[in-house]
């Protein structure tokens, strides 16, 4: 892991159209527990990825990305160009939005949102002229750029993390204080049933996904880039070994056992290089930085060809006449999605976005596409049957041994359901990462992950009334001493008056005494 | 709304208590063939007891009687209480301990998954406890009975507590090998004298010894289907067998060797049906070993040192209250709290 930059020059020219050079040739490792869930891939993953369409109107959230949504920088009446700037990154923790298409923008108001709350959000609401008029497009040369320009760039190009937690990219590209990151992984796991939208991009878009490895590399400084896949998807393995030709450096294609949940970041690290992310660290303490393949040709496609985040490829499938992969532009309604999906052969029971594992219900398909939105998936009865009934935990552990964060559900499950948080917190509920894998074990059927959400924003709750609790403690407490000290300077200041008069010393004093017991009585008078 | 996961695994309470049932077939069968049949009519009793006595608490607690009927846990159980006890125990020895399993060790406790006690074993300790001579008249094998025990003649003397006229309770009855090897000792006896006797076999009890087996044929096929792990069994059997291995190499003629007490009384059952009940046992591959590993080493000290024939029943017990701190100590360290905690 140590190598020096040398090392890398020297096996960058070994490499180079060496034919093996994809083939990995580390030991794999495994994670505790998963569970092998059906996995419906080849509905929608025989076709190639339709091609993008304009929808009749275009709705972007500004909040596409964990942190600070952005700040809209276009007015109601304004025309943009395809690939314009319509909110810009607002705080450190923020990308930019950008039209998807031209078009003239016609609403900055609240609508339905693809959100786990079901709650609106801000959108920007563009009318497409059907043009498609881009803006000036410039690739990068990011040899020759300094690394925090490229970032801002990134930042400015909306690019953030496609796997489902939109973390904005710039960020997990700067080092640090460490100046580099030795393991570049990329992750193609895409365990979650149904979904084949990774899949699709590794065999049509093998090369840009490298590429975009190639910025990252680069701007994280490592020596060694791996992309991690299931062996349930042999095409996207062919597809992307076959492209490692086409780049100067060498990439290790590591085919990992199909097990849910596999692509999850913390998982994938586990499996390849046998380390496990600290609680509460990043995997960068492992020495590794983990992306997305969608992510990466994102990156590939905002540096070499000046475009911004504007489509992704979206899965469409469950209870459609026609599965399929499409690329769609951000803020295209979901309805507007389906209806190209060849109807429905079963009566609808609702819509997901994401997955069946850890996806939500869209409370509302008018919302539009997001950058998280990699599946849309339509339910029916006899596809996602409504679970029996819970019953009591019998303690069976089924729950513990599938669990991959190595947690005790079962106990996690007692202590959120009869609200002992502190126990909770100290069974490491945090370490959850609502996977699934229990709920779905469990014999009892048993809503886990729900509870668990439960307790988790419970506490998030208490602990922000705590801290606003604090707060106007401390507020009030500054405010008492400042009047405490308003009130003695008021008697020192009376009693220095009364000390200039020509009084005899006792009487000063006494004064002073006078002034002072009053000040205590104000001072002992009950708070309020 | 429900949120995800929108799919679960054909899995469920009933599917794993069915499994169990049909894990505990053959040792009936086997049971029955060799004691005859009363075996079945107390299991018929001890079932139809039970789900009444289910239902009545389930109504009584307001709740859905169905479901629980349904879960299976009741029949579960029945059988186990069932086999635990004499196969002649008289109806309403079997009606007082599943009084005591069904109403008070699991429902008062808060019914199915809060209980503290294993249900059975509360039943099997009440009766031993209240009423030790009838728990002492096991159905000699058919093999060394006096009068073969069928269905009518056990049937009556289930229900009417009488023997058909000429009949004695000798001629049906024989004591355990784990009781005979007991009173023999204290007769001053050696243990390889003992064995000679006709009630024991090659490695057990006569007969005995062959529905042993079935339980352990049982409690592989539980293995097998992943109903229950092998850290409680082979920590029941290792320390059961290497306390018992110990006294035994220092003294082979005042104690048994490690298979006879593997082979003989409850330790099977227990290990594999018994020990393995998720609700009361304990829960964390660590705690598994260390509970099941305290009930082998009590099984042995009631065996030997006890007032009663047999530890299984106590040493569950005893062990289920430590369960809670077991569990506490055992806790595996999540993913990514292994460098800290280790
Ligand atoms: S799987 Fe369900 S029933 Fe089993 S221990 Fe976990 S929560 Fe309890
Ligand atoms: S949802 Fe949480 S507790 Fe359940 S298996 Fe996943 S990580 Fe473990």
């Amino acid at each position: 892991m140590n190598e020096t930059s040398d090392k890398q020059k020297i096996s960058t020219g070994q490499y180079s159209n060496a034919p093996n050079q994809s083939v990995f040739q580390g030991v794999l490792y495994t994670f505790h527990g998963g569970v092998h869930p059906e996995e419906h891939k080849k509905a929608s993953s025989g076709r190639p990825i339709m091609p993008v369409f304009i929808p009749t109107e275009i709705i972007v959230s500004v909040q596409q990305h964990i942190g600070e949504a952005g700040r809209p920088c276009v007015a109601v009446g304004d025309h943009v160009d395809t690939g314009q700037i319509i909110a810009q990154a607002d705080g450190y923790m923020s990308v930019a939005a950008h039209a998807p298409t031209s078009g003239t923008v016609t609403a900055i108001a609240p609508h339905p949102v693809p959100h786990p709350s079901g709650l609106p959000g801000l959108c920007i609401h563009i009318q497409p002229d059907g043009k498609n008029t881009w803006m000036a497009r410039t690739p990068t040369d990011y040899h020759n750029t300094h690394p925090s320009t490229l970032r801002n760039l990134l930042r400015d190009m909306g690019v953030a993390g496609l796997g489902g937690a939109v973390f904005p990219t710039f960020i997990k590209l700067n080092p640090g204080k460490i100046k580099k990151v030795p393991t570049l992984l990329l992750n193609g796991g895409e365990c979650e049933p149904w979904i084949t939208c990774d899949d699709a991009i590794m065999r049509e878009h093998a090369e840009g996904i490298l590429q975009g490895a190639a910025v990252m590399r680069h701007l994280l400084q490592s020596n060694r880039v791996l992309v991690g896949i299931e062996d349930n998807k042999p095409e996207a393995i062919a597809a992307m070994s076959a492209a490692t030709s086409q780049v100067d450096f060498p990439v290790e294609i590591v085919s990992i056992p199909t097990l849910y949940p596999s692509g999850g970041a913390k998982q994938m690290i586990k499996i390849i290089t046998g380390k496990e992310v600290p609680s509460g660290g990043r995997s960068t303490d492992v020495g590794v930085a983990i992306f997305n393949v969608g992510t990466s040709l994102a990156v590939h496609r905002a540096i070499n060809h000046g475009e911004p985040l504007i489509s992704r490829v979206v899965t469409v499938t469950g209870n459609v006449g026609l599965p399929h992969n499409r690329e769609v532009l951000i803020g295209t309604p979901i309805n507007e999605l389906l209806a190209l999906a060849g109807g429905h052969p079963e009566p609808v029971t609702g819509s997901l976005m994401g997955g069946p594992m850890m996806g939500f219900e869209l409370a509302d398909t008018a919302a539009p596409v997001v950058k998280a939105t990699n599946c849309i998936l339509v339910k029916s009865g006899r596809l996602f049957p409504a679970p029996p009934p819970a019953m009591e935990c019998i303690r069976c552990t089924r729950c513990a041994d599938a669990c991959p964060a190595d947690l005790q559900p079962q106990e996690l499950y007692w202590f959120s359901k009869s609200k002992h948080f502190d126990k909770a917190q100290q069974y490491s509920l945090f370490d959850c990462i609502e996977c699934g894998c229990c709920s779905y074990v469990c014999p009892s059927h048993i809503p886990l992950v729900n509870y668990y959400r439960y307790a988790k924003s419970e506490i998030s709750t208490l602990k922000s009334a705590e801290r606003a609790a604090n707060l106007a403690r401390e507020r009030f407490e500054s405010r008492t001493a400042r009047l405490e000290r308003d009130q003695r300077e008021r008697a020192e200041r009376l009693a220095q008056k009364s000390a200039i008069k020509p009084t005899p010393d006792t009487d000063a004093a006494a004064t002073i005494q006078a002034a002072l017991a009053r000040t205590q009585a104000q001072a002992d008078e009950p708070k309020v | 709304m429900l949120s995800s996961p929108y799919v679960t695994a054909q899995n469920s309470v009933s599917l794993i208590m069915l499994k169990v049932a049909f894990a505990l077939l053959p040792a009936i069968v086997i049971y029955a063939w060799l004691y005859g049949p009363a075996i079945i009519i107390s299991l018929c009793i001890a079932t139809v007891t039970a789900l009444v006595m289910e239902a009545l608490a389930m109504t009584l607690r307001q709740r859905s009687v169905q479901t629980a009927l349904w879960d299976g846990s009741a029949l579960i159980t029945a059988w186990l209480f069932a086999l635990s006890i004499p196969s002649i125990a008289p109806w309403w020895l079997t009606v007082t301990g599943l009084f005591f399993a069904i109403i008070v060790a699991k429902h008062l406790y808060g019914g199915l998954g809060n209980n503290v006690f294993n249900p059975a074993m509360v039943g099997y300790a009440v009766l031993i406890v209240s009423f030790p001579v009838p728990m002492t008249h096991w159905a000699a094998p058919l093999s060394l009975a006096g009068e073969p025990l069928g269905w009518s003649a056990a049937a009556h003397y289930i229900f009417s507590n009488h023997l058909p006229d000429g009949w004695t309770l000798d001629a049906i009855t024989s004591a355990t090998p784990l009781d005979t090897l007991r009173t023999q000792l204290k007769l001053h006896h050696t243990v390889a004298k003992i064995e000679q006797l006709p009630i024991f076999g090659h490695l057990g009890g006569r007969a005995n010894e062959m529905v042993v087996g079935a339980y352990l044929l049982g409690g592989l096929y539980l293995l097998k289907e992943r109903i229950i792990t092998w850290h409680i069994p082979v920590a029941l059997l290792g320390s059961l067998a290497l306390i018992s291995g110990v006294f035994w190499l220092i003294n082979p003629s005042e104690y048994a060797s490690p298979w006879f007490h593997i082979a003989t009384g409850g330790s099977l059952l227990g290990a594999f049906f018994i020990a393995t009940d998720p609700v009361t046992a304990a829960t964390t591959p660590r705690g598994k070993l260390i509970y099941a590993a305290g009930i082998g080493l009590l099984i042995y000290l009631i065996r030997m040192f006890g007032a009663y024939p047999d530890g299984v029943a106590f040493g569950v017990l005893l062990m289920n209250i430590a369960v809670p701190l077991i569990d506490a100590w055992t806790q595996p360290p999540p993913y990514g709290h292994k460098e800290v905690r280790a």
